[in-house]
């Protein structure tokens, strides 16, 4: 049995430990804070967007872009992986990390040549470790405030590097901020630019009837043209935004969960020094009433 | 008195102006357009340069836009950009280190006409509407 002293000590480190995890919690609460204030402000710029590009794209034919045409012969897979720089999130990365592999895993094919582009250390760190190729990396940004360009330099590479048939099909996960509780990975096809859904159409259609008047210049088709790198744009810094304040959440449950595991063992802790300092005292009384009874003789 | 339209300068970081204005001019991508109460509506695509409104009190504003499109509807117009800044937001020392760093560049890479020179260019745009804006009374 450890002696009182240990106990003592090993309760000392476990507070201190949850000094530190409650103080990760609080950092992680008001980063979240920060994050969502983000996603807040990005949200009337996505509307509108997406409002003004459904009604283009119901207008313009489908197929006058490159971005929108699907190739024909996939050889190159592109990833954007989205994670966190730093760990002690609970199982954040991992689940981020699994969707990518699992990905690859089902569309692995013959000759399909996987390639990536990190956003966060935790994901770069795993694609070294398997020698996957990693195209462009940028750290320090999941997890911060970034601002708009660094997702509209990275959309601008990938949309050129599409064009020019470098990446024949770009894919990013990323990892969606449902609640406090829940963040789920998600996988979403970026380029080519998959259909543009009929219900953002339908919203937009039954927000306003005025659309199909528009005039437009310098044509549908052009403004189109603007429009869809843009869209890829939108939605890196989307899935930017959704990953940090995912990130936040995520870490702010696991400093939750581990503050709660501290304040569990300090009670077990503190159980086994009171018993054990309960057995040090009958051991102590036991020893005198013993010698009080010997020298009675 | 004229009746107003709404202006709403949007970013993917901020809503920058959200405002009643009395006239609108924006530098289209076909030109310079002006927005009184009643536009028909129209879809363009923005030059980087300069939004000018008039507000309620007669005040003219000057706003910097960089990357972006306008809608202008009968009592509405919105501009979706990638940067927009108010005369007063702007950042004078940022944007006179950015048109050295574009100049430099630009005259580094004349004779290649490839990404990184159409970058420097788009650059040296921003920098110098920024500067111009700026500078306005």
């Amino acid at each position: 049995m450890a002696t009182l002293k240990d106990i003592q000590l090993k309760i000392a480190a476990v507070k201190k430990t949850r000094q530190i995890t409650k103080a990760m919690n609080m950092v992680a609460a008001s980063r979240l804070r920060g994050a969502q204030t983000g996603m807040d402000a990005f949200r009337p710029y996505a509307g509108k967007f997406a409002e003004v590009l459904g009604s283009l794209a119901q207008r313009a034919g489908e197929e006058t872009n490159p971005l929108l045409v699907p190739k024909e012969d996939v050889k190159n897979v592109h990833v954007v992986l989205c994670t966190s720089d730093r760990g002690l999130c609970g199982g954040f990365n991992f689940n981020l990390i699994e969707k990518a592999n699992a990905f690859m895993k089902e569309k692995a094919g013959a000759d399909i040549a996987f390639s990536f582009t990190n956003f966060g250390k935790k994901g770069r760190d795993w694609c070294r470790k398997e020698k996957l190729q990693i195209d462009s990396e940028h750290l320090g940004v999941v997890g911060t405030s970034f601002g708009f360009n660094i997702a509209s330099t990275v959309g601008k590479n990938l949309v050129d590097a599409f064009l020019s048939d470098t990446y024949d099909e770009v894919y990013i996960v990323y990892a969606e901020f449902v609640s406090m509780a829940r963040q789920i990975p998600v996988l979403q096809q970026l380029l080519p630019i998959p259909p543009i859904e009929t219900e953002e159409a339908e919203e937009s259609a039954a927000a306003g009837a005025y659309l199909p008047e528009h005039i437009c210049e310098p044509s549908t088709d052009a403004l189109l043209a603007d429009m869809l790198p843009r869209n890829v744009y939108t939605q890196i810094y989307s899935a930017l935004l959704e990953t940090s304040t995912s990130e936040h959440a995520a870490r702010m449950m696991a400093m939750d969960n581990a503050t709660k595991a501290c304040n569990d063992m300090l009670e077990n802790l503190t159980l086994i020094y009171n018993k054990a300092r309960q057995a040090a005292i009958t051991a102590e009384l036991m020893d005198i009433v013993g010698g009080a009874e010997a020298l009675k003789g | 008195m004229a009746v107003n339209i709404h202006l709403e300068v949007v970013t993917p970081e901020k809503i920058v102006v959200s405002e009643e204005a009395q006239i609108v001019a924006s530098p289209g991508s076909l030109g310079e357009f002006g927005v009184l109460s009643g536009h028909t509506p129209f879809l363009t695509t923005l030059k980087t340069g300069m939004i000018r409104y008039t507000d309620a009190n007669e005040k003219e504003h000057f706003v910097f836009v960089s990357g972006g499109f306008a809608e202008a509807l009968p009592d509405k117009v919105t501009v979706l950009a990638e940067s927009a800044e108010r005369r007063s937001d702007i950042d004078l020392g940022r944007a006179k280190e950015a048109l050295e760093r574009a100049q430099k560049r630009l005259a580094e890479e004349r004779a290649r006409e490839d990404i990184d020179f159409n970058r420097a260019r788009a650059s040296l745009e921003r920098a110098t509407f920024r500067i111009r804006i700026a500078g306005l009374s």
